[in-house]
């Protein structure tokens, strides 16, 4: 019970308190990973999958929605050019979108993909989208963009009907920064 | 003021001498009981900002449409509510008996580390200026909401900044104030006392001190991580670089939920210590309380998403997170009826304290109930964010928390200032802020069950009836408490004619260390360990109590 015993006590915990700390932060790879492991909360991966070619099922159909939306108040034109498709399992698939600058100056914009419902987030796969990169505007440009896409035949028997959806970030300010 | 550090310290001069005079007395002091008493009082005047910050909120939902303030006012109040009484009136509420008790309670002379004791409750000044000066500033104050979530709270002006700070001045105050508790526990415990000896009291502290240690830190992280998303160009929460603004919710709610049962341990303890007191019975089942306190401090861990059952997990994830919430139940069913328990054929009396207690059972349960019916994921869907989340925890944590405070306060003020209470004032308060608090709370779970969110300042007409009840009673829960701030600064001050008239053991049912120091406690108490005599044991096991 001596005062040098206490010192050593109070130093541990103190050790606990900046290892939580640390903890905190920790916290966000480690539930990037879980999220793209298990398709939590709908993410999929932005980047080409690479894609096993599968063979199409035919027996099944599925509805895929298109959702899209603008960030923060601004003022672009964004929307998918078909509502919805209906495809294969194991069907390569080519979808457009199309995004207007209404602004007078130049951005740059991030779109940023959720899939509803999130179990079927890991068997969407894109070989090519919009979001993979950031996409410059110049002031009123306006363009088409492809997505091409596929359902992976494992897609649980349950679901019929998928949500693509798409928000536009306005990121200029941070790629200027780059 | 030569303060060793030492337990060992035996007579040297500093057991005659009382505190130093003035103002320097509070500014340097590391006495426990000076730092208990400042502690407390920065408390209550916490709980007085933050009261009349919901009459705000009271006043403008009096009736639908727009009454007194704007909309963006509106949530700076419900905001900075929430953030003042959980951080500057709960929190530091229990420190403050901690401070005062778990010393006289263990049989030692001061806390472990005095001086950190010293700046940890001089943190809080400071931090609370900081977060209350917002208010002031061009843009006002947060108005995201007590939890903080991105984006919303990205988009907070210039307060931002000075919330993110204050918050970590607090959370270090709690942290440092945390391992003392710790260390002083753990170490210096007259001999004879083991832990299944010690009062619950000192067992929910040792508890919660934990915990804090253990959230509290993640909590700074996570507010760490939106300045720099804010400023920095970071994304840990921003979605457009990559982030996850849900992940901000996991993070917040994994320190949040335990964050709660900080606030009610300490609660527990005191209602552990008060309950056998009046019913002249030592505590039922105090080896099962303690395990009781150990399993719910364990599982506040694992049921964190359980306030975020609607923003979309897997089925696996709902169903865990419910069965986890509805586990948590069981330990906190054990204690209530081990309280009942502990009253079943007592001889009981009703002094104010009792009355807080007992009616902390009541109104406390009520809220676990409530809790109960929003840990099922369906039906929380329909709950969420709507008053009836407001009714539930305002149940756990005014009748609850605050509740226990009030009632440790009268029970130990004779003990702290050697003069009694008005007993009939004191009841008198206790029977007004019970239906007071029954009318404010009680409507809100039916607007809830209609469907009125939280966190707006205007309503659809057909909730008006049950929202005036619930403005009349807020106001009259208020203006409640000035008669016991009355009551209690009589004692501190002597008012209305109080003597210093008691003996040692203020209530005779009550055991302890704390009631073989004279009334009032000296300033230095237990220089020397005390020895343990058995009948001031409060941790009696059923065996014992059997004979
Ligand atoms: C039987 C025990 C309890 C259960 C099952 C329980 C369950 C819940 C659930 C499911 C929610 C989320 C509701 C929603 O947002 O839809 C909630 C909210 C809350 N609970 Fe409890 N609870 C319990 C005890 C407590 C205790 C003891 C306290 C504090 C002393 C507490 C404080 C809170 C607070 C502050 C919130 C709202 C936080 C916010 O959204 O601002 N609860 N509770
Ligand atoms: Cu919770």
């Amino acid at each position: 019970m001596s005062a040098d015993l206490r010192r050593r006590h109070w130093l541990r915990l103190l050790f606990v308190t900046l290892g939580m700390f640390g903890f905190g932060f920790a916290t966000v790879p480690l539930y990037n990973k879980l999220c793209y492991a298990i398709g939590l909360n709908g993410k999929v991966a932005n980047e080409a999958a690479a894609i096993k070619t599968a063979s199409v099922d035919a027996s099944r159909t599925v509805t895929v929605e298109f959702l899209t939306t603008v960030n923060g108040g601004r003022p672009w034109k964004f929307r998918a050019d078909q509502a919805t498709v209906q495809v294969h399992p194991g069907q390569m698939t080519t979808v457009s979108f199309y995004m207007k600058n209404t602004q007078d100056h130049a951005i740059v914009a991030q779109a940023v993909p959720n899939v509803a419902p999130s179990d079927a987030a890991q068997y969407l796969k894109k070989t090519e989208c919009f979001c993979f990169n950031r996409q410059p505007f110049a002031a009123g440009e306006e363009r088409h963009m492809p997505v091409v896409f596929m359902l992976d035949p494992e897609l649980p028997k349950d679901i019929d009907r998928i949500t693509l959806a798409y928000t536009f970030f306005d990121v200029t300010d941070v790629a200027q920064k780059n | 003021m030569a303060h060793t550090n030492d337990l060992a310290h035996g007579h040297d001069d500093h057991a005659h001498h009382g505190p130093d005079k003035g103002i320097m007395r509070w500014i340097k002091t590391t006495n426990h009981k000076d730092l208990g008493t400042l502690y407390l009082f920065f408390a209550f005047t916490m709980f007085f900002i933050g009261g009349l910050m919901s009459l705000v909120i009271r006043a403008e939902l009096f009736h639908p449409g727009m009454q007194f303030v704007q909309p963006e006012f509106f949530n700076q109040m419900t905001t900075m509510h929430a953030l003042v009484m959980i951080f500057g009136g709960v929190m530091p509420a229990f420190v403050g008996l901690a401070n005062w008790m778990v010393p006289m309670m263990i049989g030692c002379s001061d806390l472990a580390l005095p001086r950190v004791n010293n700046w940890g409750f001089w943190i809080l000044p400071f931090g609370f200026t900081m977060m209350l000066s917002t208010l002031f500033m061009e843009g006002g104050g947060p108005a995201g909401g007590w939890t903080m979530y991105p984006p919303l709270m990205l988009q907070t002006g210039n307060a931002f900044p000075f919330l993110i700070f204050s918050v970590h001045l607090l959370g270090i105050s709690s942290i440092t104030g945390a391992i003392n508790v710790v260390v002083t526990i753990l170490n210096m415990r007259t001999p004879g006392m083991t832990l299944l000896k010690m009062p619950l009291f000192v067992w929910t502290w040792l508890i919660t001190a934990y915990l804090l240690i253990a959230v509290m830190p993640v909590l700074a992280g996570a507010v760490t991580m939106l300045l720099t998303d804010k400023y920095f160009g970071t994304s840990f929460f921003t979605a457009a670089g990559g982030g996850d603004p849900v992940l901000f919710q996991h993070v917040f709610w994994f320190f949040g939920h335990p964050e709660v049962y900080i606030l009610i341990l300490p609660a527990f303890g005191i209602v552990s210590t008060i309950i056998p007191t009046f019913a002249r019975k030592s505590l039922f089942g105090y080896d099962s309380m303690v395990y009781a306190t150990a399993a719910i401090g364990f599982l506040s861990f694992i049921v964190w998403a359980h306030h975020m059952f609607t923003v979309g997990m897997p089925l696996a994830g709902e169903l865990f997170f419910m069965f986890a919430t509805m586990l948590i139940a069981v330990p906190t069913g054990v204690k209530v009826f081990n309280w009942v328990a502990t009253m079943w054929r007592g001889s009981m009396s009703f002094e104010t304290p009792m009355l807080f207690a007992v009616g902390f059972v009541f109104l406390f349960t009520i809220g676990g109930f409530s809790g109960l019916m929003l840990a099922m994921t369906p039906v929380d869907f329909q709950y969420h964010d709507t008053y009836f989340v407001v009714a539930h925890f305002h149940y756990v944590l005014v009748p609850g928390a605050v509740f226990s405070i009030i009632a440790a306060v009268y029970y130990w003020i004779p003990k702290w200032t050697g003069r009694m209470y008005n007993e009939f004032w004191g009841k008198t308060h206790f029977w007004l802020s019970a239906i007071f608090i029954n009318l404010t709370f009680f409507p809100q779970h039916f607007l809830g069950l209609a469907g009125m969110q939280r966190r707006v300042p205007d309503y659809a007409l057909q909730f008006t009836d049950f929202n005036e009840i619930s403005t009349i009673g807020a106001f009259g829960f208020f203006v409640t408490q000035f008669i016991f701030i009355f009551n209690i600064l009589g004692c501190c001050y002597g008012w209305f004619g109080r003597k210093r008239d008691l003996p040692d053991r203020v209530w005779e049912g009550a055991r302890g260390l704390e009631w073989t120091v004279p009334s009032p406690a000296p300033y230095h108490t237990f220089e020397d360990p005390p020895a343990l005599p058995v009948s001031e044991v409060t941790g009696v096991h059923d065996a014992e109590a059997a004979h």
